[in-house]
């Protein structure tokens, strides 16, 4: 089943043509990894799916919601996804524990008990249970994102978007977190990544979309994609990335 | 010192003002912070017609005398057959007055909070108004305090414009000591006094409480 269709989707930023005319579609339990240099519109495009940006043209249905459609109602659709940020966004006023229990309980309106005992569930998920009571500034960087992705599960969300979850991590703490990405990918959670992390790309995705100048380049599955890509651009890309080092090893 | 001792025995009616003074300032300053939210929101929401009314609101405000307002609800509310206490008049013309400067402060502090707390807390499905009480306006009040509380003091000193439209505040008893004893320096100081006794417990009171935010986050 698609939950995600983008159908000729074009958006802009005042004069800057940031989307040029988006095809793609998204089926359920699929795990797809948005990669491209920066400026390509791959986190655009991610933060399309739920609206953080409107679209200029075309449709975009997800979840059945019509999101070109001024009149959806788009805080039904954002309950069923998750979101995880670059910086992780934590509200720095509560702890870890009523950071993941905000939303059940206000927008889903679910009795604090409950949610309380799904958030320490997701918690022990992402392997920080006894960090409950902590608030987001006693956490290093890679527990912060962890909460993060605890907080968006524990919306029980059809999809989870991730806008460069490992980007403003340190390197040591990069892998505890796609750790917990990749179980989550295994777990049949669709997942629409936008990364640079190329490991993850190979090991986990479905498929590999390759953005730049705000179009779909190429897009195949990894094996594909990291083997063999038809396009210049995407070979030129993962030229300059894989021979950076780091991502080709993992 | 027998100054001292005439203005001393008039405590009771410096105590009455005081009484008023605090009065007024404690109605106007719940209104004026209720009017500041909404002028605050009104101008960081993304609806141009509230931007331009909030923005139009506060350039009005700020930028005509205090007395003028004052002056309006006391002698305008007759014109437009409403009977209203002159308290009353002074009251909703300080606190439109304050709310206009509370809104500022209220915008300037929610615009401190970093961007991605607002898309955080709405791509979980919050609305708006949801992501600003619970997310938003809680951190921003960290930063609010401190001009808060200047706008606070501010007020219980521009309270004293309202005993010119007869409302028996501190200003207006310590005239009517004056005319009485003939004595203006002591009067006046002792005046001066009783309003710090107001203002330096708040601003004290807001610093502790600064901190005890500081610390907590």
């Amino acid at each position: 089943m698609t939950l995600i269709r983008f159908d000729k989707v074009n958006k802009w930023f005042g004069k800057l043509h940031v989307l040029r005319d988006i095809h793609l579609q998204i089926r359920e339990g699929e795990v797809v990894v948005v990669i491209g240099p920066s400026g390509s519109g791959k986190s655009t495009l991610l933060r399309c799916i739920n609206r953080l940006e409107a679209i200029s043209e075309g449709q975009l249905t997800v979840d059945g919601f019509r999101l070109d459609d001024p009149k959806t109602n788009i805080n039904l659709l954002r309950q069923e996804i998750g979101m995880v940020f670059q910086h992780f966004n934590l509200y720095p006023h509560k702890t870890v524990l009523e950071n993941i229990t905000l939303a059940p309980i206000k927008v889903r309106k679910i009795a604090k008990e409950e949610a309380e005992k799904t958030a320490t569930f997701f918690l022990e998920k992402v392997g920080i249970p006894e960090k409950a009571q902590a608030y987001p500034s006693q956490l290093s960087g890679g527990q912060q994102q962890r909460v993060a992705i605890a907080r968006g599960l524990a919306m029980k969300p059809k999809i989870m978007l991730f806008d460069e979850p490992t980007s403003a991590l340190d390197p040591e703490m990069i892998n505890e977190v796609l750790d917990v990405m990749k179980a989550l990918a295994k777990e049949g959670m669709t997942m629409v990544v936008v990364t640079h992390e190329m490991g993850f790309a190979r090991e986990v995705a479905d498929r590999v979309i390759f953005m730049d100048n705000g179009m779909i380049v190429e897009e195949g599955t990894p094996e594909h994609f990291f083997t063999n890509p038809r396009e210049e651009r995407a070979k030129l890309f993962l030229s300059k990335i894989l021979t950076g080092g780091r991502a080709s090893k993992r | 010192m027998g100054n001292w001792n005439d203005v001393l025995s008039y405590s009771g009616k410096y105590l009455s003002g005081l009484g008023i003074t605090l009065e007024v300032s404690l109605y106007a300053l719940l209104l004026s912070l209720a009017i500041g939210v909404v002028i605050a929101i009104f101008r960081v929401t993304s609806s141009k017609l509230l931007n331009a009314f909030g923005a139009a609101y506060v350039e009005f405000f700020q930028n005509t005398p205090l007395i003028i307002q004052v002056f309006f609800f006391y002698y305008g509310s007759p014109a437009m057959g409403l009977n209203i206490s002159g308290l009353a008049c002074g009251t909703l013309g300080l606190a439109v007055y304050t709310g206009a400067y509370m809104g500022e402060v209220f915008r300037a502090g929610i615009q401190a909070v970093p961007k991605g707390q607002m898309e955080a807390a709405r791509s979980s499905g919050m609305n708006y108004l949801q992501a600003m009480g619970y997310v938003i306006l809680p951190q921003a009040v960290k930063i609010i305090l401190p001009p808060l509380t200047n706008q606070m003091v501010n007020m219980v000193k521009n309270s004293a414009i309202l005993s010119t439209i007869a409302v028996t505040d501190l200003m207006y008893q310590t005239y009517l000591i004056s005319s009485d004893t003939f004595i203006v320096f002591e009067v006046f100081i002792f005046a001066a006094l009783l309003y710090l006794t107001i203002t330096v417990p708040l601003s004290t009171f807001a610093n502790l409480l600064e901190r005890r935010l500081q610390r907590s986050s």
